[in-house]
């Protein structure tokens, strides 16, 4: 099976500057992929290019398996961080008009929005003039001219910036919705932790260049420092056992590293032995934050 | 898939729907048929004062007068004397005393005559005044110097003027009129060419800084080309232009002939003094009005309305693509576009002056010839051209070089506006639009 998107050593300068400097990295099918990157790290030049907004210098990108070409900005749904709506349309107008400008005929577009106008219970808007909107609203109308025409790819950049609570909430289960549903999800985010709940696999990219890539679970083993914190009740007997490198220990807790050769059932079976009541032995993994900032020191 | 259809109908429809586009669109013509009822007012009003006035013949120069009357004005001889007629200037019901003194001699070239009343006379009152006595004058004299009436008119000649081209086989359109009804014409083009470029240019630059500012741009580039969004921009907003004038077209005639008709009813007392005069003056008046018409006939529409329409095209599509151009650059900043669009706005004014004040007196000298071919001053001055046939080998020259420049225009705005529209919060100048141009995008 083709990954949903592939890129083969992308390249793009501005002037001077080059923002994408050589990337590489597939989106598998069927999973919530991150894009991560501090700020100016180069996702939106790269969103762009992936979007055909602009071309590469070099290299070559795949969607589902073909070269990029015209007919694809189609089958992308794309989300940008600097986003906005025509303030003086009628909203059910300009969703109407972006529809069909995704290829939608007027037709299929009304059905499909007035789809989504029932799921998300909004009928009344649609004669409503966009700047009789509040900004959450906005994000609503937003989310649903995005995703309407059912593109293969989507593609959202910091979705939640400007988003309270409950809006954040409201579409992050549209958006697992949509993955369990099929579509393929790209989600670039500056904000590390959100990433960490939602994706599955992710691209972490640094000043232009990719530095790491794969599935979340598999970055943090890799990064994981085998570290362990156990909580317990009871008076531990005597110290541990000085094979094991005991990193903190405060009142019923201890966080212990092991070392070469041992594994987390040895460490676990010394403790029991010591007398305690364990209430809880937890593998300490790294936040991609702290991977981040170990790749990038 | 070509999407520019629904890019154009949406900037169509948007701003057509507009309560400001139909208040203007109504109101234009409105307020010019308000304008013309005013003015017929005036003019009705006026003619309701009447006047009586004694008139004292001291020299004994008002052969065969007793009473006369020039419009509103009603003249009187009077038997009594001045003192008489000031004291009872009421009791007599005279609103005025002319007082004509005598003429020394019959070859005397000045006669002051005295004029008494409460209120100094209107300049009109005045004016009608002095013509009457000319005229009186004139017959006293006459028959004072023994003079022929008959032979003195034959002495009057009106000398008409009839261009006329060397090359006998040519056809012969000219006359007294063509040039005043040509540079009439030509006024008109040029204001209205004038008018939609710079109104509608700086509505498709707005247009363009709304959708950077909204941040929609980028949204909208996701779905169609840049260029397709520009050109989609330009051409429905050009329709708006077209729209509204073709309302006014239709309107303002329509509006202007209403009020015309209704005021024609009340009409029927219309001052003569503002008819001509005399019956030769009406004859010349009517021959004019003949002659405008036939001058009217006689130019070559099935040219100019073509040569025009096309002109107009390029001319908009130009300078609409080149304010897009300035738009993407500016965004949200509206006070920095003044800077960036006076590089615009010069030559279309610079073409509009050439116009009014070279092309219309000496359309066949060199600035006139040149400027026509110029491409950026050629949609104004060219079609004001027209109405003075210039060979057909400059129009012909001035819209390939014309059309080649809108293209080659368009495109480069097109470069600079794509690099433009995504670019946030700093203000670029002249040098780097240009680098933009050759972006790889």
């Amino acid at each position: 099976m083709h990954p949903i998107l592939r890129l083969d050593e992308v390249v793009k300068t501005y002037e001077q500057h080059t923002a994408v400097d050589h990337v590489s990295f597939e989106v598998p099918k069927g999973k919530i992929f991150g894009l991560l990157g501090p700020n100016g790290a180069g996702k939106t030049s790269l969103i762009r290019i992936i979007t055909t907004i602009t071309r590469a210098d070099s290299g070559k990108v795949y969607l589902d398996g073909e070269e990029l070409n015209s007919s694809h900005p189609m089958q992308i749904g794309y989300m940008p961080e600097e986003r906005g709506l025509y303030k003086k349309m009628k909203v059910g107008e300009l969703l109407l008009y972006l529809a069909q400008l995704k290829g939608m005929s007027y037709q299929e577009a009304l059905q499909a929005l007035r789809g989504w106008f029932t799921k998300f219970d909004i009928k009344e808007w649609w004669t409503k003039r966009v700047d009789e909107l509040s900004k959450g609203m906005q994000q609503k109308i937003q989310f649903i001219a995005t995703v309407v025409h059912r593109p293969k790819l989507l593609i959202l950049d910091e979705p939640f910036s400007g988003l309270d609570p409950v809006n954040t909430n409201l579409i992050k289960d549209e958006i697992y919705q949509l993955s369990q549903e099929g579509t393929n999800i790209i989600f670039s985010t500056h904000r590390m932790e959100q990433v960490e709940e939602i994706c599955e696999q992710i691209a972490l990219i640094h000043q232009g260049k990719k530095i790491l890539e794969g599935s979340v679970t598999d970055i943090k083993n890799t990064y994981k420092d085998n570290l362990f914190r156990i909580n317990y009740t009871g008076e531990l007997g005597s110290p541990l056992d000085s094979s094991f490198r005991l990193l903190e220990q405060k009142a019923g807790s201890l966080d212990v590293q092991l070392q070469p050769g041992q594994s987390a059932n040895t460490l676990l079976q010394h403790v029991l032995g010591q007398g305690v009541q364990v209430q809880s032995f937890n593998e300490i993994l790294p936040s991609l934050n702290e991977i981040f900032i170990k790749t990038v020191n | 898939m070509n999407k520019l259809p629904l890019i154009i109908k949406r900037e169509y429809l948007t701003r057509v729907k507009k309560r400001s586009f139909i208040l203007t669109t109504l109101l234009m013509p409105l307020g010019i048929a308000a304008f013309y009822l005013i003015v017929a007012l005036m003019v009705m009003y006026q003619s309701d004062e009447s006047f009586n006035i004694a008139v004292l013949d001291r020299g004994e120069i008002l052969e065969n007068f007793e009473q006369d009357s020039i419009g509103n004005i009603a003249l009187i001889r009077a038997s009594q004397d001045l003192v008489t007629l000031k004291d009872n200037m009421e009791a007599l019901k005279y609103d005025g005393i002319l007082e004509v003194p005598a003429l020394e001699s019959a070859y005397d070239k000045k006669l002051t005559v005295f004029f008494y009343s409460e209120d100094s006379p209107s300049l009109e009152v005045q004016e009608r005044l002095r013509s009457w006595m000319k005229d009186h004058i004139t017959t006293y004299k006459t028959q004072r110097l023994e003079l022929d009436s008959v032979k003195l008119a034959a002495l009057k000649t009106r000398v008409a003027f009839d261009p006329k081209p060397i090359d006998e086989s040519e056809e012969d359109t000219s006359s007294t009129m063509s040039s005043v009804i040509a540079a009439g014409i030509a006024s008109v083009l040029t204001m209205i060419m004038l008018l939609i470029i710079t109104i509608y240019g700086n509505m498709v630059m707005q247009g363009v800084m709304e959708e950077k500012t909204n941040r929609i741009v980028e949204v909208m580039i996701s779905s169609v080309r840049p260029f397709q969004l520009m050109l989609g921009k330009i051409t429905g907003i050009g329709l708006v232009g077209l729209t509204q004038l073709a309302i006014w077209a239709i309107l303002i005639p329509l509006v202007t002939m209403i009020v015309g008709a209704v005021m024609g009813l009340s009409g029927a007392e219309m001052p003569a003094a503002n008819m001509p005069a005399n019956t030769e003056d009406m004859a010349e008046g009517m021959e004019m009005v003949q002659q405008v018409l036939v001058e009217l006939q006689n130019q070559n529409w099935a040219l100019m309305i073509p040569s025009f329409f096309i002109f107009f095209l390029a001319g908009y599509f130009m300078y609409a693509a080149l304010f897009a151009a300035i738009g993407s650059a500016i965004g949200d900043d509206l006070s920095e576009s003044q800077a960036l669009t006076l590089p615009i706005t010069i030559p279309i004014i610079l073409a509009s002056y050439i116009t009014f004040f070279v092309v219309i007196r000496a359309p066949d000298s060199s600035l006139a010839v040149w400027s026509s071919l110029f491409p950026l001053f050629s949609p104004l001055v060219m079609p004001a051209r027209m109405a003075f046939e210039p060979p057909i080998w400059q129009v012909l020259l001035s819209l390939v070089l014309l059309i080649g420049t809108c293209i080659f225009l368009v495109w480069l705005a097109g470069r600079i506006y794509r690099v433009g529209i995504l670019l946030y919060g700093k203000k670029y100048n002249f040098m780097q639009m240009m680098r933009w141009v050759f972006y790889n995008n």
